[in-house]
């Protein structure tokens, strides 16, 4: 009896293993993400799901690339870094991948640094930290901006109002924290003075204390705000509750209408630093980003009914980035598209003009960010 | 002296917070002994719902009302369908299927609801009073009015009617209490619908100040637990005086510290109470017969 069991489930896997080599026969080139649709992370991994979903589809209904259809394989790691590795692994090993985008959060992307790396398999990370392209790995890029362009951005306007001297407030989550250490990292370079420094959890509900120290604290004259979630709309609120007066920055963090909605009229002439993707509407024509950054939010918003958010886009961009990659090397061999990716030249995508080198895996410079502010409760573009 | 003031504010505004999520532990404790982890996930049901009600249309305070029948029904059925068919099983076994019922009312909020953060409009506007050199939102007034008037309720109820007194005998010795005539399921129950709907009440009452989102409950419920355990669990007004004074002790650390440490500072003040008084403020010692 117990033969005859054996005997089945070896004819079983026999069976799986000839219709597993029919399906390879069929010429799709997988593509893995391994992406944080739920969990905390969701508000960012859920729209680059959706947008990887839609332009694979897309592209396969244009004959795919080289003549290869695409298929993609989506894992939900859950904003979890260790169940992000595991996944990574199976890519490799079970769905052998030919290239890799996503990555959602800076954790979960480290962590699949390593697999990748000794796999040798193109990867297109979309999280935000400079971590992940600095020290440059061969086979490791990312798409969005860092938030060190974020904080020399600020930096570069308020020297633009005369401003040096600035306090920080920011949140003890990853990213308020990962904001924070690179603001005080470039500061001193781009002649900027924190005289002060106050953080918040990521779920408190008042920062008034800490506001009040800010506010009491002489010659402080901008505050800047790394954070996001809901922390930084808070922030807003008390920061007109106590009636500052000096300028409030908040970060590409904020950088959608929720953060508007949430903290209202208090967000009033609040500047940010934001993608492209943000005012798409409202880019001048000549804009060379105008025409792609119009046409990914109208396309998004009609297939999933949502407001577009830069998340999506950065997905957009690794996608388009690989498939430029791979039309380039006429071919999905691994080593080739690696080598092509790294040559993308002057690539227009959502969240700017990209122009890779062997020593810049990102190839985003700060033309990327606008400087926004916001007036009337809508975004407005400073020059 | 502005700085104290305004430390002060931020405190009772955070503390009022914790105390009216806290209240909503006491119920169910004394019906039961259950600490029903899953109360955050009542506060977030009562903000949650009347944000989506309003979006889709429905008046403000209609829609503040249907979130709490919806918690109450929740509540109701968190206890048919999860509580009560383990009624046999020990206290600590009752907790882990509220904890279990949270992580499940948090997923499929997730799913009916969204995954971003919405807010509520302030009952009397954004306006801030001024008083000696700080700023207080009348919103903050709103939920310490609230956690009054409830703790009020909550005091005439346990203390002054018969049913009340059944609860309590529920908790005190469920065998006794059935001996006597009272239904103990009932009485179960009916703990959980109420704290349910102070949970709820509690929800809609401090979305405008803390926002609210699918998983807001988890770390109210934690703040307001410890909250509760701080005052003694059990008692209403403890859990007032808890709330504000975890509230406090976080603002004024924030303050006059750092507010880096200030949930450090708030923690090991808890601690240290434990250690002096391990049945909380005003929580009186049990004595068991054998």
């Amino acid at each position: 009896m117990r033969r005859m069991q054996q005997i089945v489930a070896a004819a079983g896997i026999g069976l799986l293993a000839l219709t597993g080599a029919g399906y390879e026969a069929a010429a799709q080139v997988k593509i893995g993400a391994v992406l944080s649709v739920t969990g905390p992370a969701s508000f960012l991994g859920d729209p680059e799901k959706k947008t990887l979903e839609m332009y694979v589809d897309a592209i396969n209904a244009k004959g795919g690339v080289n003549g290869q259809k695409l298929q993609l394989v989506i894992y939900d790691d859950g904003g979890d870094a260790n169940a992000a590795r595991t996944f990574a692994t199976r890519l490799v090993e079970e769905d052998k991948i030919v290239a890799m985008v996503g990555g959602t959060t800076t954790g979960a992307t480290l962590a699949m640094i390593p697999v990748f790396e000794e796999a040798q398999i193109p990867f297109i990370s979309l999280a935000g930290a400079i971590q992940i392209i600095q020290p440059v790995r061969k086979w490791v890029f990312k798409t969005p901006h860092t938030d060190k362009m974020a904080c020399e951005k600020i930096f570069g306007d308020l020297k633009a109002r005369k401003m040096t001297t600035v306090a920080l407030i920011s949140g003890t989550d990853a990213f308020g924290k990962s904001m924070r250490d690179q603001c005080v990292g470039v500061a001193p370079a781009k002649g900027i003075t924190i005289a002060h420094e106050e953080t918040y959890g990521p779920r408190d509900s008042d920062m008034t204390p800490q506001l009040t120290n800010i506010r009491n604290k002489a010659g402080v004259q901008a505050v800047i705000n790394p954070g996001f979630g809901q922390g930084p709309a808070i922030v807003t609120r008390n920061y007109r509750q106590l009636g500052i007066t000096v300028p409030l920055y908040q970060s590409h963090g904020v950088a959608s209408k929720q953060y508007i909605d949430l903290a209202g009229p208090a967000a009033e002439g609040v500047r940010l630093p934001a993608a492209a993707l943000l005012v798409a509407d409202k880019l001048p024509e000549k804009d060379p980003q105008k025409k792609v950054v119009v046409d990914y939010s109208r396309i998004y918003r009609e297939k999933t009914g949502q407001a577009v958010s830069t998340f999506g886009g950065h997905a957009y961009d690794g996608l388009m980035i690989l498939v430029g990659a791979m039309q380039r090397a006429k071919s999905a061999d691994k080593a080739k598209v690696r080598d092509e990716i790294e040559k993308t030249k002057g690539y227009v995508g959502t969240g700017g003009i990209v122009t890779m080198s062997p020593t810049d895996h990102m190839g985003l410079d700060l033309s990327a960010f606008r400087m926004l502010e916001i007036k009337k409760g809508d975004w407005t573009l400073l020059n | 002296m502005a700085e104290f003031l305004q430390f002060l504010f931020s405190g009772l505004t955070v503390g009022a917070v914790y105390a009216l999520v806290a209240l909503g532990f006491t119920l169910i404790y004394n019906a039961s002994g259950i600490i029903n982890f899953a109360q955050g996930e009542f506060v977030m049901l009562g903000g949650m719902t009347t944000v989506f009600l309003a979006l889709a249309g429905v008046p403000l305070p209609l829609a503040a009302v249907l979130a709490v029948v919806a918690a109450v029904a929740i509540g109701l059925l968190l206890h048919r369908f999860a509580i009560e068919p383990a009624r046999g099983a020990d206290t600590v076994t009752l907790i882990m299927i509220t904890i279990g019922a949270s992580i499940f009312l948090r997923g499929a909020a997730q799913v009916v609801f969204d995954k971003r953060f919405h807010s509520l409009p302030h009952l009397f506007g954004t306006d801030p009073l001024r008083i000696g050199g700080a700023a207080i939102l009348p919103q903050s007034l709103v939920v310490l009015a609230g956690a009054t008037v409830i703790v009020v309720l909550l005091w005439v109820f346990i203390d002054r009617t018969l049913f009340g007194k059944a609860v309590i005998a529920t908790a005190a010795n469920r065998l006794a209490a059935r001996l006597v005539g009272i239904n103990t399921g009932h009485m179960i129950g009916f703990s959980f619908a109420i704290s349910a709907a102070i949970g709820a009440l509690a929800g809609i009452l401090v979305t405008p100040i803390t926002l609210t989102s699918y998983d807001v409950g988890t770390l109210l419920a934690l703040k307001g637990f410890a909250a509760a355990m701080l005052g003694g669990m059990g008692y209403a007004l403890g859990a007032v005086v808890g709330g504000l004074l975890l509230g406090l002790l976080e603002a004024f650390s924030a303050g006059y510290l750092s507010s880096k440490y200030k949930d450090v500072v708030a923690f090991l003040v808890i601690l240290a109470v434990f250690f002096v008084m391990p049945q909380g403020l005003l929580g009186r010692a049990k004595v068991e017969r054998v």
